[in-house]
């Protein structure tokens, strides 16, 4: 299996499972919010999820009715999926902030960007770099938006994370 | 107890050896000679702690009639050698009646024997069985006890054959010998009360042993898995088991300990295969979080409970009745499952049945309390009618939507979705749930689980089949389990004196039926309770469950012996009279 | 070694119930959760046919996440609750999972004879090295320093090392992921389900409540520089001088896996009770 991506059907694949993955990873933690409390930061990624799913649609519209390629997860090429991974993660906290979650968004989209940049630069077949360029600006915009939000933001304060009340055993 | 005015004469032999003698053997094919000869009986054991080569006596009760007590005192003793005889002298009652035959090379017979003013006589064992080849002390003891009660020589040989078909033919011819001696030297021995061959039996008969019919049980309701860790004296359960279960398509699995036989049963039940172990008190006591986990989730499995002398390590190869209260109450929180308890040996075969049929019918854990003085004794009975009780568990359909496992209403017994079964998929929880099945700490959630819990095994309705109800009369006795035999053989004994007493003998002990008992005890005055206990655990039980309506007593004591019907008959009336 | 990617029938969204996780936010079980629901859905596995088996802990909570069937039992307990239920329903795909302390403290006997047995079946401990649901006490695989209250200045005691423990005792298929890469450890999941035999796979998965030094193991975790060997001789020194952080298949055994032997055409009760007859 070739390292670099060389069709569009395959660039096509990869994207949907990236923006699939993205999606449901802020449903995720949209829930997670919720459970915990924190409405503020869910409605945050309800919304960012829904533009994922936005992306998404755009996606299977563009992918219509050919045959693409069904990639597991594992076999993704050259895709950093740290940006969106939440274990360990210094911004996940039941007590995150919208900053927070958006610090977190714009590091999955930096990566992403890398991800494109990676097959412009890479991929012999024309077309699929400029399929890559389009995405890749597409990305690029939603940094602008991210960033331009996260300048709306209030910033945390060194206590953010302080919790006066001790951690609860449940069972 | 002979006694022949009312030809309800019963012999009982005693057959003592030790270091290889094979008391054991001989003892076991006493017993199968007198079932074929058409006599009831039974054969229990006690031994030394040696795994091998300790002393043995092989104790064997004969009659005419169906026998689930030990006799009185032993009309014959039989002593291969006296090595270590202290340890069972207890168990060996004598009295002038009886009729002691020892080896005189084996040295003086013992005081403790002797004190008894039994008639003693000599059988040189020892030297005969040298003086012919391959000829073995206890087939001439053998022999001469078996000429001695009056079984025909026939049947006898026909034992012998069946025995030893698998052996090198010189095994049969020299065991023929052997016997041939002992019936010949018995003819110099004055016995004078040899039993009555019976007309044949009109139906067929069984010779099996109580942890055999609980295995057998099993089968019979359904039980296709097993997983079990052995401790005496229930080994023998799953001895049986793991051949027959495989003949019946099922399988049984050695586990690591009775903490993982435990899981494993609620494994492969939760997998849709009705499933059961069988232990001991201090098996039983390993498995009691995980029988609770079985009861919150809704798991059917049964549990056979083969009693024996606690507490902890306590008493292995003896009897006793004292886990009742560790399975009705030894589970923590709320936690109602059922409870129930044979009363002799060939009703350890429908109990642990009817145990299988309600542990699926209620999707609840059942424990049966059998014990070792039924589990390893031995007994000729007639073969037990099937009562077609057979496991039903009430299962979801396949293909089903929006599905709650536990759903209420409908008795308390919601179905079961069996995993494979599209639509029916739940996490079984030990946590309190709610009808889904999702974990819950809410009120109405948790007080409605609990009387679906509760309710779905005490509205059940179990039928006649909940107790042995005897006789009439005033005054009742009521007991539980093993002691039930002795305790009707010692109520014969007074009805023939006149005195009437009625017995009450639950099989079902949880939940507890307090207006059946009621109903049980209509018209009596005064009840006496009997147990193999020392702290009368089932007396306790009684009074704290069940609306009593008249005044009750109690006689309990510890194991190791097992009651005999003069003690309890004298104890019942003492208390009659007091 | 090659998982075969079909076109699946269902996403691995399909796989998750709709009870909402109560985990910390930040909790590597999360992303346990979503790599199990990719192995599920890459391997075509009809819902209806796995079983995911638990005890008592955080990452036990996880059956009643997913939309499959099972159980949550008692403390220690699932292994075997496990093998009863795959030993008599071969036919479905079954799993444990647990945390460390369920798995080799309480769990630790039960653990031994389920390598030993090697039933078909998969284990997945997510390991934090920490009781997080009783609120941060030292677990058998916990670093003898770590200072708790029930034992300040740590336990002086040597960590449990579950993975040269396994492969001791017999598991067939022995692998080390981080729940800091999830695709990674989606495709040692469904590697270890398709893999006869009792599959074993430590997840280190951090808990951000009680252990939030473990952040660091985003930069400690690492690929295993060797591949996965068959040689046990090999796969024991490789993992008693392991550093705790190799991820990836570590040991790929061919033990023939234990199952009941088909007995054949099944008799009726009736017909053995000829047994007793005198």
């Amino acid at each position: 299996m070739s390292k670099t991506i060389e069709t569009i059907e395959e660039l096509l694949a990869h994207v949907q499972v990236m923006e699939r993955e993205a999606y449901e990873c802020y449903l995720d933690l949209a829930e997670q919010m919720e459970v915990h409390n924190n409405h503020e930061v869910a409605e945050l990624f309800n919304k960012l999820a829904e533009d994922e799913k936005k992306h998404l649609g755009y996606v299977e519209a563009r992918v219509g009715d050919s045959e693409i390629p069904h990639i597991a997860p594992w076999d993704l090429k050259n895709f950093d999926d740290s940006g969106l991974n939440m274990t360990g993660a210094r911004e996940v906290h039941y007590m995150m902030l919208p900053y927070h979650a958006l610090k977190l968004a714009l590091r999955a989209e930096k990566k992403a960007v890398a991800f494109f940049a990676d097959v412009t630069g890479a991929s012999k077949d024309p077309e699929v770099r400029d399929l890559a360029a389009e995405f890749e600006k597409e990305e690029q915009h939603h940094i602008e938006l991210i960033n331009e939000w996260l300048g709306k933001v209030v910033r945390p304060e060194d206590d953010w994370d302080e919790d006066p009340d001790p951690p609860v055993q449940p069972t | 107890m002979t006694n022949k005015k009312n030809n309800q004469a019963s012999l009982s032999i005693a057959i003592t050896g030790s270091g290889g003698a094979g008391v054991i053997t001989a003892g076991n094919m006493l017993l199968e000679a007198a079932a074929r000869a058409g006599l009831y009986g039974l054969f229990m054991r006690s031994s030394g702690p040696q795994i091998r080569g300790g002393e043995a006596a092989a104790m064997i009760r004969l009659a005419a009639q169906p026998l689930n007590a030990p006799g009185e005192i032993f009309d014959i003793l039989i002593a291969i050698d006296w090595h270590n005889i202290d340890r069972f002298a207890i168990e060996l009652p004598l009295s002038p009646d009886s009729l002691v035959i020892a080896d005189p090379a084996q040295g003086a017979v013992p005081d403790v024997i002797t004190a008894s003013g039994a008639r003693v006589v000599e059988l040189p064992m020892k030297d005969m069985a040298k003086a012919t080849p391959k000829v073995r002390a206890n087939m001439i003891a053998l022999g001469a006890v078996a000429s001695l009660i009056g079984l025909p020589g026939d049947v006898v040989d026909g034992i012998l054959e069946k025995v030893l078909k698998k052996r090198a033919a010189e095994a049969l011819e020299s065991s023929r010998t052997g016997i041939a001696l002992g019936v010949q030297a018995a003819t110099q021995f004055e016995f004078g009360r040899p039993l009555q061959m019976p007309p044949l039996a009109d139906q067929p008969r069984w010779m099996i042993s109580g942890n055999e019919a609980a295995g057998m049980g099993a089968v019979r309701g359904g039980v296709r898995f097993v997983a079990a860790y052995p401790i005496t004296p229930a080994t023998e359960v799953l001895e049986w088991l793991s051949p027959n279960l495989k003949k019946v398509g099922g399988a049984l699995i050695q586990a690591e300990d009775e903490l993982a036989s435990i899981n494993m049963i609620i494994g492969a039940s939760y997998g849709g295969t009705p499933s059961l172990t069988a232990t001991s008190g201090p098996g039983l006591a390993l498995m009691l979080e995980s029988i609770g986990l079985a009861v919150a989730s809704e798991v059917p499995i049964v549990i056979v409970d083969v009693m024996r002398g606690g507490p902890s390590t306590g008493i292995p190869t003896k009897s006793e009745q004292s886990d009742l209260n560790i399975a009705v109450l030894g589970l923590h929180g709320d936690a109602p499952h059922i409870v129930v308890a044979p009363t002799t040996v060939g009703d350890c075969l429908f109990t642990t049945q009817w145990a299988v049929h309600l542990a699926e019918a209620l999707q609840v854990p059942a424990i049966v309390l059998s014990d070792q003085l039924l589990g390893q004794t031995r007994a000729i009975i007639d073969e037990p009618a099937d009562p077609g009780f057979v496991s039903q568990r009430c299962v979801a359909e396949a293909g089903i939507s929006d599905y709650h496992r536990y759903a209420l209403g409908g008795g308390g017994v919601s179905p079961m979705a069996i995993p494979g079964g599209a639509g029916g998929q739940y996490t079984a929880d030990g946590l309190e749930h709610n009808e889904i099945g999702n974990p819950s700490s809410q009120v109405a959630d948790h007080i409605s689980q609990s009387a679906k819990r509760s309710d779905k095994i005490s509205e059940y309705d179990y039928g006649d089949h909940w107790a042995e109800i005897e006789g009439e009369g005033e005054l009742a006795v009521i007991t539980w389990g093993s002691t039930t035999g002795v305790t009707r053989e010692a109520l014969k004994a007074l009805a023939q004196k006149g005195h009437n007493v009625r017995l009450i003998a639950p099989r079902l002990l949880a939940p507890a039926r307090p207006e059946l008992m009621a109903q049980a005890l209509t018209g009596v005055t005064r009840a006496l309770v009997l147990e193999l206990s020392h702290s009368a655990q089932f007396y306790h039980y009684l009074k704290g469950y069940y609306d009593l309506p008249c005044p009750v007593a109690s006689y309990c004591r510890s194991g190791p012996l097992p009651y005999r019907a003069a003690e309890l008959a004298a104890e019942i009336e003492k208390w009659s009279a007091s | 070694m090659n998982v075969e990617s079909t076109t699946p029938a269902l996403t691995a969204r399909d796989y998750k119930s709709t009870v909402k996780p109560v985990w910390c936010p930040g909790c590597g079980d999360y992303s346990v959760l979503s790599s199990l629901t990719k192995a599920f859905a890459e391997l075509a596995l009809p819902p209806e046919d796995v079983a995911v088996i638990s005890g008592i802990g955080c990452s036990s909570r996880i059956p009643a996440y997913l939309n499959t069937y099972g159980f949550h039992g008692v403390h220690g307990r699932a292994t075997a609750l496990a093998t009863g239920l795959k030993l008599s329903r071969p036919d479905l795909t079954v799993l444990i999972t647990g945390g460390d302390g369920d798995g080799f403290s309480i769990g630790g006997n039960h653990f031994l004879h389920a390598c030993r047995r090697n039933v078909d079946m998969t284990y997945i401990v997510m390991d934090n090295r920490v009781y997080g649901m009783t609120k941060g006490q030292p677990s058998p695989t916990t670093e003898p320093d770590w200072d708790s209250a029930l034992a300040p200045g740590g336990t002086g005691l040597r960590p449990f090392n579950p993975l040269v423990i396994a492969l001791a005792s017999g598991a067939n298929f022995i692998a080390r992921s981080f729940a800091g890469d999830p695709n990674g450890t989606a495709r040692v999941i469904a590697q270890a389900i398709k893999h006869p035999g009792f599959s074993f796979i430590e997840v280190l998965s951090p808990c951000v409540t009680f252990r939030p030094d473990q952040r660091e193991w985003k930069t400690k975790a690492h690929a295993a520089p060797v591949d996965a060997t068959e040689d046990i001789g090999r796969a024991a020194k490789r993992l008693m001088t392991d550093d705790g952080f190799n991820t990836g298949i570590l040991y790929i055994g061919n033990r023939e896996p234990f199952c009941l032997s088909d007995s054949g055409a099944a008799k009726k009760p009736a017909d053995i009770e000829t047994q007793f007859l005198v």
